[in-house]
């Protein structure tokens, strides 16, 4: 398993379930809250990485 | 002895008790991710912790992620060692079964440094969050 973007995906899967289940205690709000986190995570993961992708490494 | 300091004597011995209770929730709730909540009888939340911080630092071995040794005169390396602590039990386990050594070659050694730290990080929010619940502020 050497996909980043698969990685990337199962970390924040694990990170939003964890922080939705400490934030909220209804099941309905910890599902709303860890979907609008995980799509968050991956947004921001996929923005960051086009923004440097032009940069040398 | 008066019903003044009974009283007194009386709540001093529950504090120290309600103090112990809540020092061994801790130490539960640090050794077996989950488990706090469990004790608790939060079973849905204590499974999901369970499952997730366990997937997450076996995760993190399997990708060849280290476990970073308490070395004080590195501090990044000292932080990452206290990072992996916070999970408990599993990082015993991987310390005494030699696992965690980390491939600084591997393709997904900052994957799994990553995981196995954030797994840690993780648990001790969810320790605090048994805490939390048991002195009644959730």
């Amino acid at each position: 398993m050497t996909s980043h973007l698969l990685l990337m995906v199962v970390f924040a899967l694990l990170v939003s379930t964890v922080f939705a289940v400490l934030l909220r205690d209804e099941p309905r709000d910890q599902l709303w809250t860890g979907a609008r986190m995980f799509a968050a995570f991956v947004g921001v993961g996929l923005l960051l990485g086009w923004l440097m992708y032009p940069l040398p490494l | 002895m008066t019903i003044k300091s009974m009283t007194t004597k009386s709540t001093a011995a529950t504090a120290r008790t309600d103090s112990g209770a809540l020092a061994l929730l801790c130490l539960v709730a640090w050794a077996v991710p989950g488990a706090g909540h469990l004790w608790l009888g939060r079973r849905q939340k204590g499974v999901v912790f369970l499952a997730a911080l366990l997937v997450m630092f076996v995760l993190g071995l399997w990708l060849e992620g280290r476990i970073f040794p308490l070395a004080l005169s590195e501090p990044l390396v000292a932080l990452a060692a206290i990072a992996n602590f916070g999970v408990g039990v599993p990082w015993l386990l991987a310390r005494m079964l030699d696992l965690g050594g980390g491939t600084v070659t591997a393709v997904t050694y900052e994957y799994g440094n990553c995981f196995l730290i954030v797994a840690g990080l993780l648990n001790f929010l969810v320790m605090l969050d048994a805490y939390d619940i048991a002195t009644g502020r959730k």
